[in-house]
C-alpha cells in the first residue's frame, strides 16, 4: 500500500501511516524546513525524493479534494521516473516552500479542472529528469556509458557487465548531479504508458476509512482556542453593536471579537461553547442599502436585461440572426432561468491561525494555497516570507475554496487578537450557506428560426445575469466585455466551444450584477449555459419535427469531436431503442475545460409529478485519460452534484439575505435517488482536457429534455421541484 | 461530568448535559473521525452507533446517555481496516474527499448487522447520509460486496468503458 506523507505542520496521528506496509520513514514535525528533510532523504529534484529503501516520494503541488488529482499526478511522474508504483509515496508542497524556491512547483491553484491539464508537461519532465540523473549516477559508479543502461521499476541494469542497482542505492549520488539539459528530455508517448493511463487505485483511500485522516477541522494544536463567527446576514451590512455582558464567566468563554466591520466572533475553549454563546449574543446590524433586495427584485433586474436596448457585454455576431429569424417559416421563442446555488461542501469553511508579530501560520482546507498564504499575510500584517500555510485536503471544494479565502482572513483577524495562541475558526452550516460565493443567477431569452424543411436559419441567445469577474476579477473584463459568462458558447476551439454551426448566430451577454457575492461553482458558467443551449435546442428540434440526435448531428458537421461524444452517448445510451412504459430519454452535449461531454438520461415522471432518473450514460472526451477509474468516479460524482442542482438546488434571497441555511431547506440528493451511471471515456488522445468539471453541465439538460419528452412541456426554470409536472 | 463508554473504554468526559454527543466525542474525547456537517440530524456525517443502532450524534445531548450505553465511533469499527465494509470501501475506492465516509461506514455497518443481505430498497432506506462528492453508486455496490452479494454488486457496478 502506498503512503501519503503528511507535511501539515503538526504530528498527524501515526496510525494512518502504520496502516501501510511502508511504516516508518518520515515523520515531519512542526515547521521542519525543507533543507532538514533533504539531509534525511536525497531530493533528486523538486518533484522527486528517493529514500534509501527505494521509496519514491513524489511531490504534489495541487490540491486533492476528492477529485483524484493526487493519484493522477503521481502516476504521471512515476511513469517517466520508471519507478516501482508500489513504492510511490506522495508529499504535499506548502506555498511558503514554493515561494521560498521561486515557485519551482509552479501554480498551486486547483480549479478550472486544471490540476493535470496544465501541469502534465512539467511534472512529467520532473520525473524524466530524475530518472536521467539516477541512471547517470549508476553509470558514473560503473564507469559505463549511460546509453547502455536500462531501468525497470526502479532497478537499473547494465547487461554488458551484468550489474544492477536500485534507485535507493544511487539516490545520494544522483542528488549531487546537475539537472539534465531540458532539451535532452524526451517524454514517453502515452501509447507506451504502463502506469499513467491505467485504472490504478487511489493512493489516499485508507485513511478515509477509519477516521484517521486529518482534515483542517480536526487540527489540534497546544493551547488552541475555538471561534464561531457570524457575518452580517445581509450582504454589505455592518455590525452596529453587540452586548456580551451576559457571557462573562460562562464556562470556557474567552472573548467576543469584532472581525472587520462586518462580523462578530465568539472565542471559547470548545466549538460547542463558541457557537452556543454566539447564538445567544445579541447583535445589532446596520443592514445597509441591500436589505430590501429579494429574489423578486433580482428577477426583475434580469428581465430588464433580457429586454434592454442597451449595449451588450460580449457575444458573437455572425450574419444577421435577428433578420433570419424574423423572416423564417417558423420561429421558437423561450425564456429560461437558473437560480443562485451554494457549494455546500461537506466540510464547512474553517481555518486555524496562529499569529505573532513576526510569524503567521494557518492550517487551511484550500484549493489555492498561494491565495491562502497571501490572504494570511495581508490579514495578519506579517510579510509573506514569514508566513506559512499548512494545507490539508479539503472535505470537498467545488470552487468554494479558491480565490476568495474569506475564512482565512477572518481566522487571521481573530488570531491577531490572541498573539501566539492558535485559534481555530469553524463556520456553522448556516454561516456556510449564508456566506458562500454563489453560482451566479441568470436568465436566457432564446429565439430560433426554422425554414419550411425544419432547418435552422438563425439562432439568438441573450443571457442576462451576474458576472463572476465583476465580483472577483474586474481586471478580466475587457472594456465592457466579459466573455466568461458565455462559457460554452465561444467560437474559438479548444476550451468551451459551441458545438453547432448555423447560418446566422447572435449571442449576447447582458451584465446585471446583484449585491450577492458570486464565484466558481463546479462547472461554473457551463452549467447554466448548457441548460440554456441544450434545452432550447431541444425545443427547436421538436418544432423541426426531427429526432433530437438527428437534428443536432446536422448542425455539428464542423465539430467532429463534439459529434463523436454525442454519438458515443447516444450509442451506449441506446438512443432510439425501446424503453419500458413511462420511461423517456433526453440527450445533451456541451463543451468546457477543454473536454467534450454528452449525456443521455432515462427518466420517468409519476402521475403526481415526481421525477425519477433511472439511468444516465455520459460520454467524455478529455483527450488523454490519465486514470479511467478516477474519471468514472468524477463522472458519477458530477451526476450527483448536477442532479441535486437540477432537482432541488436554489438559494432564495429575502430581505437582502439568503434563506436556505441548512440541508432541511437546501435539499441534497441522497443515495436512493442516484441513477445508475455509465461512463464512456472517448479516449481520442492528442490533447489534455479537464475531468473534474466538464460532465456536470450536461446532466441537467439531459434530464430536463427527458422530462420534456415525458410531459410534452419544456421545463424552463430550475430547480425541478418548483415546476408543476402533473 | 459524564461517564461515556466510547469504543469499549469508559471515560470521564467534562461535558455539560446539553452538549451534543458529537462535540463531546470530537472536542473532549479527542476522536475526530466523527464529523460535523450540519448539526441538525440531516447529513449523517456525525453518525455513531449507540447500542448497535446508528444515530446522528449532533442531535443527541450527552445527558440522554447512560454510562452503560455502548457508543462506537469510526475509530472503533476495527483496529486494522478489517471490517468487511472497510474492505469493500477500499476495494472500490469509494471515498472521494472522504469527509462523509466515516458516517457512511457507520450507517453501512449498522445496516449489515441487522440485515446481512440487504436489497437495493433496503440500502436506499438505510443509507440516507449526504455525500456531496456523489459517491452513492459505489456505496451501493460496496454494501453489496460487504454483504457477499455478488449479483447485487454487479448490477450496481459502475459500467464504465474506454473506447
Ligand atoms: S452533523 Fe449530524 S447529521 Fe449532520
Ligand atoms: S466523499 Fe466527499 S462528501 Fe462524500
Amino acid at each position: 500500500m502506498n503512503k501519503i506523507i503528511g507535511n501539515t505542520g503538526f504530528n498527524a496521528s501515526r496510525r494512518g501511516f502504520l496502516v501501510g506496509s511502508l511504516a516508518g520513514g518520515l515523520s515531519l514535525g512542526f515547521n521542519l524546513p525543507l533543507t532538514a528533510k533533504q539531509a534525511e532523504t536525497p531530493e533528486i529534484n523538486a518533484w522527486v525524493v528517493v529514500k534509501p529503501d527505494n521509496t519514491c516520494v513524489v511531490r504534489i503541488a495541487r490540491t486533492e479534494m476528492g477529485q483524484g488529482t493526487l493519484t493522477g499526478l503521481a502516476q504521471l511522474v512515476a511513469e517517466e521516473l520508471e519507478c516501482d508504483w508500489k513504492k510511490v509515496a506522495t508529499e504535499q508542497i506548502m506555498p511558503g516552500q514554493n515561494l521560498a524556491r521561486k515557485r519551482v512547483w509552479g501554480e498551486m491553484g486547483t480549479g478550472g479542472s486544471r490540476g493535470i491539464r496544465t501541469s502534465h508537461d512539467y511534472v512529467r519532465r520532473g520525473g524524466a529528469a530524475a530518472r536521467m540523473m539516477l541512471m547517470q549516477a549508476a553509470a558514473d559508479q560503473w564507469k559505463a556509458p549511460v546509453a547502455e543502461l536500462t531501468v525497470k521499476e526502479g532497478v537499473i541494469s547494465h547487461a554488458a557487465s551484468r550489474r544492477s542497482t536500485t534507485y535507493g542505492k544511487v539516490a545520494a549520488a544522483a542528488a549531487k548531479l546537475a539537472a539534465p539539459d531540458p532539451k535532452t528530455i524526451t517524454l514517453k508517448d502515452p501509447k507506451s504508458w504502463t502506469i499513467a493511463g491505467k485504472p490504478l487505485k487511489r493512493l489516499d483511500t485508507a485513511a478515509k476509512l477509519d477516521g484517521s485522516k486529518i482534515y483542517a477541522i480536526d487540527v489540534k494544536l497546544p493551547g488552541m482556542l475555538i471561534a464561531a463567527i457570524k457575518d452580517s446576514p445581509v450582504f454589505g451590512g455592518k455590525v452596529q453593536s453587540f452586548d456580551d455582558s451576559k457571557l462573562a464567566g460562562r464556562p470556557g468563554f474567552k472573548k467576543v471579537v469584532r472581525v472587520k466591520d462586518t462580523a462578530v466572533a465568539v472565542v471559547a475553549d470548545t466549538y460547542y461553547h463558541a457557537k452556543t454563546y454566539l447564538a445567544e449574543l445579541p447583535i445589532v446590524w446596520d443592514e445597509g442599502e441591500n436589505a430590501a433586495t429579494s429574489s423578486a427584485t433580482i428577477a426583475a433586474l434580469l428581465k430588464e436585461g433580457l429586454e434592454s436596448a442597451g449595449p451588450d457585454n460580449g457575444g458573437r455576431k455572425e450574419g444577421d440572426a435577428l433578420k433570419a429569424i424574423a423572416e423564417s417559416a417558423k420561429r421558437v421563442d423561450a425564456v429560461y432561468s437558473t437560480p443562485f446555488l451554494a457549494h455546500a461542501t461537506m466540510e464547512p469553511m474553517n481555518c486555524t491561525a496562529r499569529v505573532t508579530a513576526d510569524r503567521a501560520e494557518a492550517w487551511v482546507p484550500t484549493q489555492n494555497a498561494e491565495s491562502s498564504l497571501a490572504s494570511l499575510s495581508e490579514a495578519a500584517g506579517v510579510p509573506l516570507p514569514q508566513c506559512e500555510v499548512f494545507r490539508t485536503d479539503p472535505g470537498g471544494g467545488f470552487g468554494r475554496r479558491g480565490g476568495g479565502q474569506d475564512y482565512v482572513r477572518q481566522a487571521a483577524e481573530i488570531a491577531k487578537q490572541f498573539p501566539g495562541t492558535p485559534v481555530k475558526l469553524i463556520w456553522t452550516r448556516e454561516e456556510d450557506q449564508a456566506h458562500d460565493f454563489f453560482r451566479p443567477i441568470s436568465m436566457m431569452k432564446g429565439s430560433a428560426g426554422l425554414d419550411a424543411n425544419g432547418n435552422v436559419t438563425g439562432l439568438h441567445f441573450r443571457i442576462s445575469g451576474q458576472s463572476i469577474n465583476a465580483f472577483s476579477n474586474p481586471g478580466n473584463i475587457v472594456g465592457s466585455k466579459d466573455e466568461r459568462q458565455l462559457q460554452g458558447l465561444w467560437k474559438e476551439p479548444g476550451d468551451a466551444q459551441l458545438g453547432y454551426t448555423v447560418p446566422h448566430l447572435l449571442t449576447e451577454y447582458m451584465m446585471r450584477n446583484t449585491h450577492v457575492p458570486v464565484g466558481a461553482w463546479r462547472g461554473v458558467n457551463t452549467n447554466q449555459n448548457a441548460i440554456y443551449v441544450e434545452c432550447f435546442m431541444e425545443e427547436v428540434a421538436k418544432a423541426s419535427g426531427k429526432d433530437s440526435v438527428v437534428f443536432r448531428r446536422e448542425l455539428m458537421k464542423n465539430h467532429p469531436k463534439h459529434l463523436a461524444v454525442l454519438n458515443a452517448a447516444a450509442e451506449k445510451g441506446d438512443w432510439g431503442k425501446p424503453l419500458p412504459a413511462g420511461v423517456h430519454r433526453g440527450i445533451a452535449q456541451f463543451m468546457g475545460y477543454g473536454s467534450y461531454s454528452a449525456a443521455v438520461a432515462e427518466v420517468s415522471v409519476s402521475p403526481a409529478g415526481k421525477v425519477r432518473v433511472h439511468r444516465m450514460v455520459l460520454a467524455l472526451d478529455c483527450g488523454i485519460a490519465v486514470n479511467p477509474q478516477q474519471i468514472a468516479a468524477q463522472v458519477e460524482g458530477s451526476v450527483a452534484y448536477g442532479l441535486t442542482a437540477t432537482l432541488y438546488g436554489e438559494c432564495v434571497v429575502e430581505k437582502g439575505r439568503m434563506v436556505n441555511l441548512n440541508f432541511d431547506t437546501y435539499e441534497i440528493m441522497r443515495l436512493a435517488e442516484m441513477p445508475k451511471v455509465e461512463t464512456v471515456i472517448v479516449n481520442s488522445g492528442g490533447f489534455w482536457g479537464g475531468v473534474g468539471e466538464p460532465t456536470i453541465c450536461v446532466v441537467a439538460p439531459a434530464v430536463l429534455n427527458a422530462v420534456f419528452a415525458a410531459t410534452g412541456k419544456p421545463v424552463r426554470s430550475l430547480p425541478l421541484k418548483n415546476n408543476k409536472l402533473a | 461530568m459524564a461517564k461515556l463508554n466510547i469504543n469499549g473504554k469508559v471515560r470521564d468526559i467534562p461535558a455539560e448535559g446539553e452538549m451534543p454527543l458529537l462535540w463531546a466525542i470530537r472536542e473532549l474525547a479527542g476522536l475526530t473521525g466523527t464529523k460535523f456537517g450540519c448539526g441538525i440530524a440531516q447529513c449523517g456525517a456525525c453518525s455513531v452507533h449507540i447500542n448497535g443502532e446508528v444515530m446522528r450524534s449532533c442531535s443527541i445531548p450527552v445527558s440522554s446517555l447512560k454510562p452503560g450505553d455502548r457508543i462506537v465511533t469510526i475509530e472503533g469499527i476495527s483496529p486494522n481496516l478489517s471490517n468487511p465494509v472497510q474492505k469493500a470501501w477500499l476495494e472500490l475506492d469509494v471515498p472521494q474527499c472522504g469527509y462523509c465516509q466515516s458516517g457512511q461506514i457507520m450507517a453501512a455497518t449498522a445496516l449489515l448487522k441487522k440485515t446481512p443481505r440487504p436489497t437495493d430498497a433496503q440500502i436506499d432506506a438505510a443509507m440516507t447520509n449526504i455525500c456531496r462528492c456523489g459517491t452513492y453508486q459505489r456505496i451501493r455496490q460496496a454494501v453489496h460486496i460487504a454483504a457477499g452479494n455478488a449479483a447485487g454488486a454487479k448490477s450496481a457496478a459502475s459500467d464504465s468503458v474506454k473506447i
